[in-house]
């Protein structure tokens, strides 16, 4: 378990190893177009989503922005109920909480439920620090940790991996960290969750403490709220002795009443399911039935910055559903471990920078890996204005460089861009200049695009980067501002100079 | 009712037969569009680059460039998303509160469908255009502005059209502005798949209201010899019978000579595995 991301480098170079793995784009292309088909399916048949979306994002919009009040109170209610309420500034101290509360128990394993907080806060490798082995029981996650690999998604981990290779992973994995692989193991989905079954079973079975995360926390009663497929999460809030959940302190809802819309907003955006298997609630301790020790470790680790962002805040209504990874056209062919962090996609690419700040290279180039599309704000169940903020979030980039000593050349270009568009007289002399290489380029230039139109050929320095796989329209002998003057608008046309008609 | 023409820099600069077929359609249909030669850009490339320090100036000079027109219609629908969405924005971070005043006072700026079929109320423009055409609805026009079946209603008027189905329509092509050269190679990948859905239809022109987007499908048909040209919807429904015989049926002979099915597929294939040069 040594995989991190630690040290990735920035978007676009991670992206460009990521494009060349012909498996992984194969893997990604069929399951997020599986994914989103079914998602697409069971959302319309829902005849008021869009106000069940409004609903969702306003109850979200309500706990955060009274956030203080209402942590308040979710600390009250599940003190009142018997658990144990413990505060995280970041990721070092959470760990440090449940690695002492698994001490306390003189344990040297624990079973987890899958949860995002715990892979953003690094916990198994801090627990294996010292010593304390963490299980994963989510087969997905499972995959991932046998393959001492990383997570590519947020609801499916293993989503960079295919039958094969997950049969694979099984079969020389296993043995080492429990159960073995049957013999017999093939590639079939049932057979290979049955594999996992018994090599999960002992480990339920066996252990004393385990962890989770939550999908909700209700501040009015104290209960948390599991949202799974698998039943592995039943398992684990259920059997231990001792259950300890890590919780980003954005989980929040002010009432019991409120979670109606996410849930019912949760699962057609996620699995593409109309209801999920398994919705586990708990409120602190129940004499006899359960864990009799519960913890909760409430998280800031970046929250509170990304909340004083007037335009970012948004992001902390996110609910973890995947449906802007599965839609992103983007993640769709680079996969998520290009994004350098346990949220990757669209997602990603705005937590990231708001929980952590600028000036980290890696951090800085997400808000630039996408294009704008805007598909990911069209399926957000808590309408996340994702482009929105990937836009506020390339300004602060830029922001973040004013005071550069040695500016950008993209800062130059695009001063000397805003400086031609702030007057157009500039405009149309920087148009005659390329008029006058249109004109040369279309009389010595062979190549014609589709259509007859001389092409400017391939380009030097970063021009190149477009004229690497794409041609480029040479510039037309004359802009269309200096048609309009010679024709007074094509009143006075003399003969028709169209660029489609190519050559002189 | 005072129109404008908001060609944008890139037709202005790169296309300017959209904007001419922008005006030859406006008057055919009784708008005498003017064209206030102050204008330049609508600001999308700093703003959408994170420069809104920068863009400050240029939205100044398009409020003014505008000011006393009754509408705006541009030939882009990601222009007027940017003039609809994001002028406010740009508006506010120059704590300018007479800025922010103009702004919220200048006029309205359509996209040319919207304007077509919303404000002149026709979806018969009178158009002819004899070709197989295959059509993408850009991100911006079908999400940022939600121009739904507007560009179809429109084309489906044309005579002698055969419109081919876009499988994929609605995913974006990849260019994104300035994420086509930040992020090269994710966006020739993205292009290329939807190059190779273009090419599925068989269609022999693909339309598209926004330049930019052709550009780069266009230049990536083109790199394939795919045999497949792009033209911007306002050409399309610019085109009337008595200019079908200028309109080129046919490539240049050594294109065609060069376009043999293993180059192409060698190419493609090069392309989606990301190869760029
Ligand atoms: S941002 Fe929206 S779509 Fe994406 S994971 Fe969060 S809730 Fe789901």
């Amino acid at each position: 378990m040594s995989a991190t991301f630690v040290g990735m480098p920035p978007f676009p170079t991670a992206a460009r190893q990521a494009l060349a793995d012909t498996q992984l784009r194969h893997n990604l292309a069929h399951a997020t177009g599986t994914i989103r088909a079914k998602r697409a399916k069971v959302v319309g048949e829902v005849e008021h989503w869009e106000d069940l979306r409004l609903a969702g994002a306003a109850v979200k919009a309500r706990a955060l922005a009274d956030l203080e009040t209402n942590l308040v109170r979710l600390e009250e209610s599940l003190t009142a109920q018997g658990a144990t309420v413990h505060w995280a500034r970041d990721a070092a101290e959470a760990c440090e909480v449940v690695a002492r509360v698994a001490r306390s128990h003189d344990v040297d394993e624990v079973v987890k439920v899958k949860s995002m907080a715990t892979q953003e806060i690094e916990l198994n490798e801090a627990l294996q620090a010292q010593g304390i082995a963490a299980w994963e029981t989510d087969l997905a996650e499972l995959i991932v940790q046998l393959g001492d690999d990383l997570p590519s998604h947020i609801l499916v981990p293993a989503i960079h991996r295919n039958r094969a290779e997950i049969r694979e992973i099984f079969r020389s994995k296993m043995s080492a960290a429990g159960k073995p692989a049957p013999d017999d193991l093939t590639d079939e989905p049932a057979v290979l969750a049955g594999a996992a079954r018994q090599h999960l079973r002992e480990k339920f079975l066996r252990a004393k403490v385990a962890v989770s995360g939550a999908n909700f926390a209700v501040a009015e009663t104290g209960t948390l709220v599991v949202v799974e497929s698998e039943g592995n999460g039943r398992m684990c809030l259920t059997l231990p002795e001792v259950l300890i959940s890590v919780v980003g302190i954005e989980k929040v809802v002010p009432t019991f009443a409120e979670l109606d819309p996410l849930l019912r907003l949760l699962p057609r955006s996620s699995t593409g399911e109309r209801m999920n298997p398994y919705t586990s609630m708990w409120t602190g301790v129940t004499p006899g039935d359960g864990p009799q020790e519960v913890h909760v470790v409430l998280v800031d680790n970046g929250r509170t910055r990304a909340l004083a962002d007037e335009v970012g805040r948004q992001a902390l209504r996110c609910i973890r559903c995947s449906a802007c990874l599965n839609v992103c056209p983007v993640y769709e062919r680079t996969g998520g471990h290009a994004y350098g962090s346990v949220y990757p996609g669209p997602i990603g690419a705005i937590l990231n920078p708001l929980m952590r700040g600028q000036g980290d290279p890696q951090v800085d180039s997400l808000p630039y890996a996408s294009s704008l599309c805007g598909a990911c704000f069209e399926v957000c169940p808590v309408r996340i204005d994702i482009p929105e903020v990937l836009v506020h979030l390339r300004s602060k980039v830029v922001d973040a460089h004013r005071e550069d000593r040695v500016p950008k050349a993209e800062a130059v270009a695009m001063k000397g861009t805003a400086w031609a568009f702030t007057d157009a007289r500039r405009l149309a002399a920087g148009e005659r200049l390329s008029g006058l290489a249109g004109r040369v380029l279309t009389r010595v230039g062979k190549a014609r695009l589709p259509g007859g139109r001389a092409t400017a050929g391939r380009l030097p320095g970063p021009g190149a980067a477009w004229t690497g796989a794409r041609d480029l329209p040479a510039p037309p002998r004359e802009s269309f501002r200096a048609w309009w003057r010679r024709t007074d608008g094509g009143r006075a046309e003399g003969p028709e100079q169209s660029e489609q008609k190519g050559g002189e | 009712m005072k129109v404008a023409l908001m060609v944008t820099c890139v037709n202005d600069a790169m296309f300017p037969d959209t904007g001419k077929a922008v005006v030859r359609l406006l008057r055919r249909l009784g708008v005498d569009v003017e064209f206030p030669d102050g204008q330049t850009c609508c600001a999308q490339p700093m703003v959408n680059t994170g420069y809104l320090d920068e863009a400050v100036p240029v939205v100044r000079n398009y409020v003014d460039a505008f000011a006393g027109y009754d509408a705006v219609v541009t030939p882009s629908g990601s222009c007027a998303g940017s003039a609809r969405h994001q002028h406010g924005l740009v508006a506010r971070r120059s704590g300018d509160p007479a800025m922010e005043r103009a702004v919220a006072a200048a006029p309205p700026t359509y996209e040319l469908t919207e304007f077509l079929v919303d404000v002149l109320g026709v979806t018969d423009v009178g158009a002819y255009f004899p070709h197989r055409v295959t059509y993408h609805p850009t991100c911006h026009s079908l999400r940022m502005l939600g121009v739904g079946d507007r560009p179809r209603q429109l084309l489906e008027n044309v005579r002698g059209l055969r419109l081919a189905e876009l499988p994929g329509a609605a995913e974006c092509c990849g260019f994104g502005g300035t994420f086509a050269v930040k992020n090269a190679e994710t966006s020739v990948a993205m292009g290329s798949d939807k190059a190779r859905h273009v090419r599925e239809t068989g269609a022999e022109v693909l339309v598209a209201g926004d330049n930019s987007c052709l550009m780069h499908i266009g230049g990536l048909l083109s790199r394939q010899q795919a045999g497949v040209r792009v033209m911007h919807l306002a050409e399309v429904l610019a085109a009337t019978e008595d200019d079908a015989e200028q309109v080129p049926t046919e490539q240049p002979a050594d294109l065609a000579a060069q376009q043999s099915a293993g180059r192409t597929d060698a190419i493609q294939h090069g392309l989606e595995q990301g190869a760029t040069s």
